[in-house]
């Protein structure tokens, strides 16, 4: 069954199973990888969102689309995930410093010494052949948790800065902050894995 | 935003201001310094499609199918939530 999310909420409101069938199939695999960042094992993150999916069915009646339903289960998953208190030996508020390019490849004055090398167009065919996709999320698995988090809301998710502030109750600043560091760290992983692919 | 000295900027510092300047959250005059260093430096310009080429294919991945097992299990889970309604 295909329809945007409202679609789907609609006929889900009105009993349709196939509706919530539909809105799984969309969100599962994100959420599982969102959850899977905040909770230590793939076990406990299906439980965190089997819970969300569940919470988002007692909640339809209460839901008064200020939201996009998107925004609303992912915050419902990030509140679940955060409850069950696994996650408060990693709250760590400030952003890491670390810059977005190793300063070993810049000179003394900031110029490039080392600079960037060529992948778009490995990327690219490797991306046509089809199956990058699995590489792409290892590569993503590789990032420090709170980057990984933003990336996938913004990157793969595709919200606006707003929501993914909304979704994960960080300020501005440091969501920008957080999507600079994933994002950098994830241009040089693409880097490396296409070091010497010409 | 944030303010930069008003010398030009060096690539180490381009680098850093990358998202600022996709998200649109540069000031004026430093996205005019930034502008002005690209024009001037193919490898920020090369890094600065390569930041592009990563949000591009992160973009890319889709959600995996569920299996017809996982299906049915959802199936259930909506049932019993109908149930508990009853």
């Amino acid at each position: 069954m295909t329809g945007s999310d409202g679609e789907l909420l609609t006929l889900l409101r009105s009993g349709d199973e196939r509706a919530f069938v539909s809105l799984v199939q969309r969100y599962q695999g994100p959420m599982l990888r969102l959850a899977t960042s905040f909770v230590p094992s793939q076990a406990v993150a299906e439980e965190v969102v089997q819970d969300t999916w569940l919470a988002l069915l007692r909640g339809l009646d209460a839901f008064e689309g200020r939201s996009s339903l998107k925004t609303w289960l992912f915050s419902i998953l990030v509140n679940q995930a955060r409850t069950t208190g696994m996650r408060e030996h990693r709250t760590v508020p400030v952003p890491d410093p670390e810059p977005a390019v190793d300063p070993a490849r810049f000179d003394a004055s900031g110029s490039w010494a080392d600079p960037p090398e060529h992948w778009i167009e490995a990327a690219e065919d490797r991306l046509a052949a089809g199956k990058f996709a699995d590489r792409i999320r290892e590569l993503m698995d590789e990032l420090p948790v709170r980057q990984r988090e933003v990336v996938i809301l913004r990157d793969v998710e595709e919200m606006s800065s707003e929501e993914v502030c909304s979704v994960l109750a960080i300020s501005d600043g440091n969501q920008r902050v957080l999507l600079h560091r994933g994002r950098s760290r994830l241009r040089q992983l693409f880097e490396h894995e296409f070091r010497g692919v010409r | 935003m944030r303010l930069l000295p008003r010398r030009d900027l060096v690539c180490q510092q381009a680098v850093e201001l990358v998202t600022d300047y996709l998200e649109g959250t540069l000031s004026r005059r430093d996205r005019r310094r930034f502008e002005a260093h690209l024009a001037g430096c193919p490898h920020c310009t090369e890094y600065l499609a390569q930041m592009s080429e990563t949000i591009r294919l992160t973009g890319h991945l889709e959600p995996e199918d569920l299996t017809p097992q996982q299906q049915d299990e959802f199936i259930d889970l909506y049932r019993r939530w109908r149930s508990e309604q009853e």
